[in-house]
């Protein structure tokens, strides 16, 4: 059954729709019928909806979290350990697709590697890797990218760098780290200050990835609109460029 | 699938369990790592997770192979450990820990990640009863499963075609494309997803 919906999954849209529309009229017409309302709504500041795309979307992003783990980490002067992209992917997660599809296309990376594909920077994945020190890290990915989703969304559109910059270190660096502590001090059986001793070398790395992030999404929702909703148009509305000229 | 994944095939004992009961007790253990302390408690244990890898016919190269990664940071415990609390409480920790990733990884290297799947989704049956269908996290697996070469295409695309211009490779010339690239090909998925019936 799983490997029929994959083979499924993988064909081209064009050609298998036609292949349906052979078998089935009726069911052609309601498709094409549908295709022409979702093409309507595309256009509109609610392009997001529809569970479809929405589901397309939080699939195609746990490729781009695997994606950027799959790249060879990057070393940068003066830093003692080269940084891995991956939870550059878990920022942008929330930072482009926003709280609840930010979270749950992270959630999926997560079930991917727990079921044995080793997507993890560094070819790591299967269940062992949720009985390490670092599992606090692993299961603070999908609440950051939420609250990075979550404060993004809140701003809306058009999206700002410098205060995205602030909501990728929020979720991607406060949140991250209070669970990654918690999780290795319960794990490891460390005292607070040997944990944070265990992880700091890690830390200018992620503040990098938070401005990249955000460095990123800027063109991303530029390129691709929306996926947030104008400012103007949102009833909640915050930050102080409300209104400016 | 085989390839993509971490699984070995096999026919042993191990691989011929069913994956729920495998997946329970790595959860029984797990909870009873708790209890688990002293040296001797911790060696035997380890020495027995070892002897099911040999049983499974997967060797102890493999066995250290899921460790090694660990080393560094399962040398920081050991050391605050034997420093605070003394090197009997190292062991303890440290042999936990050991224990816990070989046999988690044991469970992933002698099941087929179909078996896996299919247990997930009977797992999540329950959640039917907050709205959450376990068929459309069945379906959400394989289309992520799927995505993972197709956006892994994609990012061989663009720098190919970046270095064709003679851009060097920056993470934000990078990362921009391929997020647009793929968020365009999910427009395509979801009209396909669409076009099946789901709603």
């Amino acid at each position: 059954m799983f490997l029929r919906v994959w083979v499924c999954a993988g064909s081209v849209p064009t050609r298998s729709m036609t292949r349906e529309g052979v078998t089935s009229v009726t069911r052609g017409v309601t498709t094409l019928a549908g295709m022409a309302q979702g093409e309507a709504g595309s256009r509109g500041p609610d392009a997001t909806s529809g569970a479809a795309r929405g589901l397309a979307q939080v699939a195609i992003f746990a490729g781009i979290i695997a994606a950027l783990g799959l790249l060879p980490a990057v070393p940068v002067p003066g830093m003692p350990v080269p940084i891995t992209l991956q939870t550059l992917g878990v920022m942008l997660a929330g930072a482009v697709l926003g709280a609840r599809k930010g979270a749950l296309s992270v959630l999926l990376f997560l079930a991917i590697v727990a079921i044995g594909l080793p997507l993890i920077s560094g070819g790591r994945g299967g269940l062992g890797v949720f009985a390490t020190p670092s599992v606090g890290f692993f299961l603070a990915w999908p609440i950051a990218a939420f609250v990075i989703g979550w404060l993004t969304q809140r701003r809306g559109a058009p999206y700002s760098i410098p205060w995205g910059i602030g909501f990728n270190v929020v979720g991607g660096i406060v949140v991250m780290y209070a669970f990654g502590l918690v999780g290795i001090m319960l794990v490891g059986g460390l005292s607070l200050p040997a944990a944070v001793a265990a992880v700091a070398i890690f830390i200018p790395g992620d503040v990098i990835k938070a401005v990249l992030a955000a460095l990123i999404a800027a063109p991303v929702h530029r390129a691709y609109p929306g996926l947030l909703v104008p400012r103007s148009a949102s009833p909640k509305a915050v930050g102080p460029a409300d209104g400016a000229a | 699938m085989n390839g993509l994944g971490l699984y070995v095939p096999g026919c042993s004992p191990i691989h011929r369990l069913p994956a729920g009961v495998k997946l329970l007790v790595l959860v029984l253990v797990g909870v009873s790592s708790l209890f688990i302390r002293g040296p001797v408690a911790i060696t035997v244990a380890v020495a027995i997770a070892l002897a099911l890898y040999l049983v499974a016919g997967l060797g102890l190269r493999l066995a250290l192979r899921q460790v090694w990664p660990l080393k560094w940071i399962l040398l920081f415990i050991a050391a605050f450990q034997w420093w605070a609390r003394g090197w009997s409480s190292a062991v303890d920790v440290v042999g936990v820990i050991v224990l816990l990733v070989l046999l988690a990884a044991l469970v992933t290297l002698t099941t087929r990640t179909s078996a896996l799947v299919d247990t997930l989704i009977t797992v999540c049956r329950p959640l039917r009863l907050v709205g959450v269908q376990p068929e459309r996290i069945g379906l959400a697996l394989a289309l992520g499963i799927r995505a993972v070469p197709i956006v892994a295409g994609f990012s061989a695309q663009i720098r190919d075609a970046q270095r064709a211009r003679g851009l060097t490779s920056s993470p934000r010339a990078f990362a921009a494309p391929l997020i647009v690239k793929s968020l365009r090909h999910a427009d395509a998925l979801g009209e396909g997803l669409a076009a099946r019936g789901l709603d």
